[in-house]
């Protein structure tokens, strides 16, 4: 049981938490792959996807996760919502608890949104992404897919390559994995590194290959084109020649390598075609264990709510 | 009406003296050790008599934001502060950009009859940074400076006419510094812990470019200018070159970045979002070196106080200000004196005799003949910062539950007694 009421973030977990979700997550993904989805674990809890930006995975997933406990499910998205009626965050989030929802997973274009939202509910709060903070879940099935298939997370050279400084997803690998033993190494732009990512545990890398010399996951980033217009790259092939990720570059990373990516992916930008559906690519395992993953913590924080609550 | 103050001590622009003060006609007509007078007496044994402070940035909101603050609430929490004299910034709803503004503050602050109150015009009308205010209409009214204070004049084309217009009527542009194609959005400093919370940062580079571009255009021109808020040290390190080549330069800064570093934002806590954003630890210690040696001129507030609905909402859209011109003494008391980086008469210098030299204005001293605008307190007096107890009406301030030290007894303004505790 995680003693806590809500996943802001890894930046708050410790590494005991991370690996009692991760297990829990294994044996979710054992009921998962039984095509068992009677459990009721979650049977008369209610759960709220709340996007204040477009998402096809993230929300499927936890929806799917909620649905496949037997949890109830609703979503809201901004189009619909009060919200482009000016209502604040924390008058949805009362509203809600009103409706004695059980958990709301929420994705805001800033950061913190969730944290200031947890504050004001009763509900369980996840945190499906915020800004450039954090998007905890995504990092755990990253975290979860490393270790299902390297036995382990502590020692594992991680390369993650692509738009650091936008990215909430390599903010919370970065915080999980140094947690529980990592290494990562970053490469990208200098325009797409943040401020002191070294200060929090990350390699800066000099160039493709250095960042992926002898590791066990390369991991790509989506690239925003809107980010070409802001004037942080020139062009996506330009950025796909000086900064993708090709079978050259991979051939620098260890001979049992796998290779990871958040989704949406750009094909031939971040990562070419061949990497994406080649043998070292998980990326469909990925989403099979985000559904894990999220089914984890919504048993684990739904056992908090029955002791807590 | 006279009124005696006995047994305080003193703090002069000569340092500390134990004596008794006569005030008459709005004046400090005697100073002695002892005075012996038939009139209200205030006993002041144990405490510290300072000249009123002038705080020459505040944020009064009326007209237009009465929500966040108006003139009376905003007086009463400067008397509650030992301000008596403020200078208020125009971004106000209309924006004080014409001589009927002016007048209307001018009359409001009578009304309230509080601390004195001295309106700052725009620079541009409308703040829009387009065309020039009408400056010497607004001079006649009453202002005391020019500020498109919350953004920088960004073309340099009108800041160079405006600065060489307002010099014309003795004016002072009072210059917002911050490069806003820099800023890009950013609400923290730009840093470890802006990357750590996932919140977008400023560099120093968008305040340090508009301080070098305001000092550059005094420099050519050699017409004096005023940089508010000084947050970065890298900015002290250009007003302190320029200074010592003989720029006409003076600065301010503010409590918040002399007392705090960015590690307060990682909480998410909105009261913490300010422009400039308080910045790290070197920082810090070059804003208080800068008050030292010098470099920074003066202390006033920025105070912005805001209303509950406009900083409790996600970090990006509360904001920016804190509502801090009734900790400004004691912040400045704690971090300052009693951390022993200067002395009491150099506090008073910073909070009132620069500022009255800066804007021409009268106060500022504990001498015979000057005027009767002066604080009383007791610097012994430990107590905690309560934000639900500001007579402001914002109470957004990161200093809720700090412990410091300088009570403000009583505030006196032109020898009326306008606050006491």
């Amino acid at each position: 049981m995680l003693k806590r009421k809500d996943l802001l973030g890894l930046r708050d977990c410790s590494a005991e938490e991370i690996y009692e979700i991760l297990d829990t997550a294994a044996e979710m993904k054992k009921l998962l792959k039984s095509g068992d989805k009677s459990s009721g674990l979650l049977k008369g809890k209610s759960l709220v996807t709340l996007f204040y930006e477009n998402s096809t995975r993230t929300r499927s997933s936890f929806e799917l996760a909620a649905k496949y406990l037997g949890a109830s499910e609703v979503n809201i998205s901004v189009a619909t919502s009060s919200v482009q009626k000016g209502e604040t965050l924390i008058d949805t989030g009362e509203t809600l608890d009103a409706m004695q929802i059980d958990y709301v997973v929420i994705r805001h274009p800033m950061a913190g949104a969730p944290a200031l939202l947890a504050k004001h509910v009763k509900a369980s709060v996840l945190n499906g992404g915020d800004g450039m903070h954090e998007h905890p879940t995504q990092a755990l099935l990253d975290m979860y897919t490393m270790r299902e298939s390297k036995g382990k997370i502590k020692g594992l050279k991680v390369a993650v390559l692509g738009d650091i400084k936008h990215s909430r997803v390599a903010l919370s690998n970065l915080f999980g994995l140094t947690k529980l033993g990592a290494e990562v190494h970053i490469y990208a732009p200098s325009t797409m590194i943040p401020k002191e990512i070294g200060a929090l545990g990350a390699c800066i890398a000099k160039s493709r290959e250095e960042a992926v010399d002898g590791a066990d996951v390369v991991m790509g980033l989506r690239i925003q084109l809107e980010r070409q217009h802001g004037g942080l790259f020139p062009s996506l092939s330009e950025y796909a020649k000086f900064y993708g990720v090709n079978g050259e570059v991979l051939s620098h990373a260890k001979k049992d390598a796998i290779v990871l990516h958040p989704g949406p992916v750009n094909r031939g930008v971040e990562l070419t075609p061949q990497i994406i559906d080649g043998e070292k690519s998980l990326i469909l395992e990925q989403v099979t264990n985000g559904v894990a993953v999220r089914m984890a913590l919504l048993k684990l924080l739904g056992e908090w709510r029955g002791v807590n609550l | 009406m006279k009124l005696l103050i006995k047994n305080g001590v003193l703090v002069t622009k000569k340092g500390e003296r134990k004596a008794d003060l006569l005030i008459d006609g709005g004046k400090i007509i005697k100073i002695a050790d002892k005075i012996t007078e038939k009139c209200e007496v205030i006993n002041a044994e144990g405490k510290h008599v300072f000249p009123g402070i002038i705080d020459m940035h505040v944020h009064l909101r009326e007209p237009g934001f009465e929500g966040k603050e108006d003139i009376e609430s905003g007086s009463k929490a400067a008397v509650k502060g030992g301000v008596t004299q403020v200078c208020c910034m125009p971004n106000t709803n209309p924006v004080c950009d014409n001589a009927v503004v002016v007048s209307y503050i001018k009359n409001r602050a009578a009304q309230v009859n509080l601390c004195k109150v001295n309106p700052i015009g725009s620079i541009t009308r409308g703040q829009q940074g387009e065309s020039l205010s009408e400056i010497g209409k607004m001079k006649a009214a009453g202002i005391v400076a020019i500020s498109d204070d919350g953004k920088s004049v960004e073309n340099s084309l009108i800041m160079r006419l405006a600065m060489e217009y307002a010099n014309d009527f003795n004016l002072k542009c009072l210059c917002h510094c911050e490069d806003s194609a820099l800023v890009d959005g950013g609400v923290v400093n730009e840093g470890y812990n802006s990357t750590l919370c996932g919140l977008k940062g400023s560099p120093r580079a968008a305040e340090d470019i508009m301080i070098a571009r305001d000092i550059a255009l005094s420099e050519s021109l050699n017409i004096p200018v005023h940089i508010c808020h000084v947050s970065t040290y890298s900015g002290v390190e250009i007003i302190k070159s320029a200074k010592a080549r003989g720029v006409k330069v003076t600065a301010e800064t503010c409590p918040h970045y002399f007392a705090l570093t960015d590690d307060i934002i990682t909480g998410y806590d909105t009261s913490t979002k300010v422009n400039p954003p308080v910045r790290e630890e070197r920082d810090k210690n070059a804003i208080i070196a800068g008050l030292k040696d010098g470099t920074i001129d003066c202390i006033v507030t920025d105070h912005a106080p805001h209303s509950v609905k406009d900083k409790q909402v996600e970090y990006n859209l509360a904001a920016f200000g804190i509502s801090g011109i009734e900790t400004s003494f004691s912040l400045s008391y704690t971090y300052l004196v009693k951390a022993g980086h200067m002395s009491l008469a150099e506090l008073a210098e910073k909070t009132s005799a620069a500022p009255a030299r800066i804007l021409n204005l009268d106060g500022g001293a504990i001498e015979e003949g000057a005027v009767a605008d002066i604080f009383i307190a007791d610097l012994n007096e430990k107590y905690v910062i309560d934000k639900t107890k500001f007579l402001s009406k914002g109470k957004n301030t990161p200093f809720d539950g700090f412990e410091v030290y300088g009570l403000v007894e009583c505030t006196i303004v032109d020898g009326e007694v306008k606050y006491k505790a």
